[in-house]
């Protein structure tokens, strides 16, 4: 059916604001499942120092008081709340520092990192689905399989060692580790493709494999190839810890792994809320452009 | 690939058995130091040579494999119960109950999973002993690891509730306990086996990482983690190549893992 302009902007711009309330949603109920954990774990509002002798009760009562009052759970996330969005992340218990400033020293890092393992993880991935797909033959599809097999089963942390230890380009072993998960995706994707009745008739008809695969399998494809994308980011994000912490970058990733090892809960579900948003941005994005891409298409 | 599959079954049996029954191939316990032979070559007494505290290598990757090849399943049997439960019910039960637990799933998945992991491992204790720390890792792996697969369930359980055999079921009076449990969990069990296989490789790795980063299971307990992590050691590793057969081993097991899945995931 025919839908003019005015109404196919008004439909935009209501998928926008939908998109926009559901990351909202997600962020503030991730937000509360964070404080509930922050607040009810062991040790909440207790400090090292209270164990000094010297100090008489009202001493650490006060100290207890100034670390942590004692609030209810509702309470403590609307102050939570109400501090971030004067832009107040609080302060890191561990670094000292606040955690606005340390996130804002250390996204920049994470983000490069991610960037070009992205770059390399879908240029290696994609670009041997591709050759899979078009090549046809047994040899490249085994090589590939095999090479992609090997490294889905090493676990990121130890592929960073790897590089360390070959002294590659740290920034790269995000792509290594994101290449297979692309790979098996989207070769399976551009094979469904590739067996659609109208590829086989373009064949059939002798079109060129440049404009099958431009014309025919990839428009096909796009649409999950672009959700896939967002799913990408998740692992990029999730494999930049061991990568940050191994290869020593000085990324939000390595800032959670220090934040998690000296209890500093504060800092760590601070950098969740925002790796969250980060991941829901993403996610939504490469969804609203694939939902385009399939009305456009149609 | 059912020959594949068949190698795979019989390599892990083979390392299973091994690791069960460490005594027989091992005289040393993981935990014994030599303290006068540390960072030994591999030997006739040490197959894969000794670490730089002096316990024998081969030791602990069998006692390390018996760790990680015993409760990563158990952790995925964990993962796929409580699939089971929360996807299964929000299936079955369908209406307002499905959306809000899927509303709940896709908050989990939307927490990037070694972010998720890690905030939570910390909110826990950290210096506990080495039996605790093996029991918070992969208890977190299965409280922590249902979500995606609790997706797939419901998904199953919400089209199966609207087949011909339930809706006839339901017209000849069966209740809906008898409904649930002589009619939908049945059908749900292959999703049930595909998720619980699909879930162990990924535990496996997971624990891997976690150790590497010094947030799985603490020593002197072995673990596939804590023996990946002797790669760290740059300067010893290039006169014991050795080192490496923690990753090769490694490598093969969680590979047969995925040949067991991609076979289960096969059509008949």
């Amino acid at each position: 059916m025919f839908r003019g302009p005015a109404l196919q902007h008004k439909n935009t711009f209501r998928d926008l604001a939908k998109c926009a309330a559901t990351i909202l949603a997600t962020v503030l109920l991730g937000g509360l499942l964070g404080a509930t954990l922050l607040r009810f774990a062991p040790g909440y509002g207790v400090d090292e120092a209270e164990l000094d002798t010297r100090l008489s009760n009202g001493s650490i009562q006060a100290m207890r008081q100034a670390n942590g009052p004692d609030e209810n759970l509702l309470t403590f996330y609307a102050h939570y709340l109400g501090r971030m969005l004067h832009g107040d992340l609080g302060i890191s218990r561990t670094l000292q520092r606040p955690v606005a400033q340390l996130v804002a020293e250390r996204l920049p890092e994470t983000l490069k990192s991610l960037g070009l393992g992205l770059l390399l993880g879908w240029l290696l991935g994609l670009g041997m689905a591709i050759a899979v797909t078009l090549s046809r033959t047994r040899v490249v599809d085994t090589f590939a399989g095999l090479l992609s097999g090997i490294l889905l089963c090493v676990p990121a942390a130890v592929l960073a060692l790897l590089f360390v230890l070959a002294r590659a380009p740290a920034r790269l072993v995000i792509g290594v580790i994101i290449f297979p998960k692309v790979f098996r995706y989207a070769r399976n994707l551009l094979a469904r493709s590739a067996a659609l009745p109208h590829v086989l008739m373009a064949r059939a008809k002798g079109v060129g494999e440049s404009r099958v695969l431009l014309w025919h399998i990839l428009p096909t494809a796009g649409p999950q190839l672009l959700a896939l994308f967002g799913v990408s980011v998740s692992m990029a994000l999730a494999a930049a810890i061991p990568v940050e912490v191994l290869c020593d970058l000085p990324g939000i990733g390595q800032l959670a792994w220090k934040a998690a090892l000296g209890r500093d809960l504060y800092l760590l579900i601070n950098l969740t809320m925002i790796v969250t948003l980060v991941t829901l941005i993403a996610n939504s994005a490469s969804d609203f452009v694939g939902h385009a891409f399939r009305t456009s298409a149609a | 690939m059912k020959h594949a599959r068949t190698i795979a079954i019989a390599f892990l049996a083979i390392v299973g058995v091994a690791c069960l029954l460490p005594g027989i191939f091992s005289a040393s316990d993981y935990a014994h130091q030599f303290r006068d032979i540390p960072n030994a070559a591999a030997s006739h007494e040490h197959w894969l040579g000794t670490d730089d505290l002096g316990r024998d290598r081969f030791s602990r990757v069998l006692y390390g494999t018996r760790v990680s090849l015993l409760l990563a399943p158990t952790a995925a049997l964990i993962a796929s119960l409580l699939a089971a439960t929360i996807g299964g019910a929000a299936g079955f039960l369908g209406g307002w109950m499905e959306r809000l637990v899927m509303a709940g799933t896709d908050l989990f998945l939307s927490l990037p999973w070694l972010f998720l992991l890690i905030t939570v491992r910390a909110l826990l204790p950290l210096n506990v002993a080495p039996l605790t720390s093996v029991i918070i890792t992969f208890a977190l792996l299965g409280c922590l690891g249902w979500a995606a697969a609790a997706r797939v369930v419901c998904a199953d359980a919400s089209s199966l509730r609207n087949s011909d055999f339930i809706l006839l079921a339901h017209a000849s009076g069966s209740g809906g306990w008898r409904l649930l449990w002589r009619h939908l969990l049945p059908n749900l069990m292959p999703v049930l086996y595909a998720q619980f296989w699909i879930s162990i490789p990924v535990f496996i790795l997971t624990e891997a990482n976690l150790g590497i980063l010094g947030l799985g299971v603490s020593e002197p307990m072995p673990s596939w983690g804590s023996l990946l992590r002797e790669l760290e050691s740059y300067s010893t590793i290039s006169s014991n190549p050795w080192q490496f057969v923690p990753l090769l081993l490694f490598i093969l097991v969680v590979s047969c893992f995925h040949m067991v899945v991609v076979d289960r995931e096969l059509p008949a």
